[in-house]
């Protein structure tokens, strides 16, 4: 099973996802320059966090227009599983992958710290490990990531059971506290948190090692 | 082939917090300003755009517009346009 890894110019947790995937989990990667087409030989994509073409405009919204996505909506579409991180997240919202859209944090801070989540990993298969209401602890690290969209639509996806993330203590004024949402189907996660940075207890904790060797596990 | 010149204004959703637009106005009240009830923070884009006829550069800014400009999840945005030179 071989992960692609989407660089864009101004990520800079691709590495981290690299090391993760391959250092701890013991699983082939291949990064994708945005400007790439070929998907082949791939069995998920991941978007990882940083920042993609200075963000002008609004997160990711440059980015949603890269040529390598195009063929991941492709992928995504066919049911290839997909997951954004952080900027990744907002990447798949400028792109509609996602709904709703991301945000400044209510209190203009850049917030890097640990976060308190709770899963409802629903029809996710990204979050497969997990049972519904489970407690885990991965960093965040972001300036925008107060989730927002309206009040009807939050409960549509929330009826849907697509709310698959949320934040115990809310850091950033997200509304109904998401963290991290799914698509219908369920291959597709975005999520504010980085699991890649908490795959060694050296470095804070394994939960996010657990979630993605879990994933890859479900989806190989 | 005709030029039109356009002013896209992109402000955020009533509905929107806007945390940097409260920063700013609590930053008017420290320079003495103190009536200042709403200060919402957008964006002004101005572009030139050639195209054969005015229907045809309307259409190609709306679609600018709502599709890359502003994100209509979050934000609302308005049109201006007018032949330049």
């Amino acid at each position: 099973m071989t992960i692609g890894i989407v660089v864009f110019p101004g990520s800079n947790c691709d590495r981290d996802v690299r090391w993760a995937v391959e250092g701890c989990l013991g699983r082939p990667t291949r990064f994708l320059w945005h400007e790439e087409r070929d998907l082949g030989g791939l069995d998920a994509v991941v978007l990882p966090g940083g920042f993609s073409y200075g963000d002008y405009l609004r997160c990711g919204a440059i980015a949603s227009f890269a040529p390598v996505l195009e063929e991941v909506r492709d992928f995504a579409g066919r049911g290839g599983p997909v997951l954004g991180i952080c900027n990744g997240f907002q990447v798949l919202t400028e792109m509609g992958l996602l709904p709703g859209a991301l945000t400044r944090n209510r209190d203009l801070h850049f917030l890097c710290e640990p976060a308190g989540l709770q899963v409802q990993p629903g029809r996710c298969g990204w979050l497969a490990a997990y049972g519904p209401g489970e407690r885990i602890t991965l960093p965040i690290a972001h300036g925008e990531g107060r989730y927002q969209i309206e009040a009807e639509e939050l409960k549509r996806l929330e009826g849907e059971g697509q709310v698959v993330l949320r934040y115990l203590r809310n850091p950033n004024g997200s509304v109904g506290d998401v963290a991290g949402l799914c698509n219908e189907r369920g291959n597709v996660l975005g999520l504010m948190p980085h699991p890649e940075r908490a795959c060694d207890p050296a470095t804070g904790g394994t939960d996010g090692r657990r979630l993605l060797e879990a994933a890859l596990a479900a989806f190989a | 082939m005709p030029v039109f010149h356009a002013r896209v204004q992109v402000s955020l959703r009533p509905s929107v917090l806007d945390p940097a637009g409260e920063a700013t106005r609590a930053a008017a009240g420290r320079l003495g300003v103190h009536g200042v009830q709403r200060l919402r923070i957008g964006k002004a884009i101005e572009l030139d755009l050639e195209a054969p006829d005015r229907a045809t550069a309307e259409a190609q800014l709306h679609l600018l517009s709502d599709r890359l400009l502003a994100n209509p999840v979050i934000e609302n945005w308005t049109l201006e346009i007018s032949e330049a030179g």
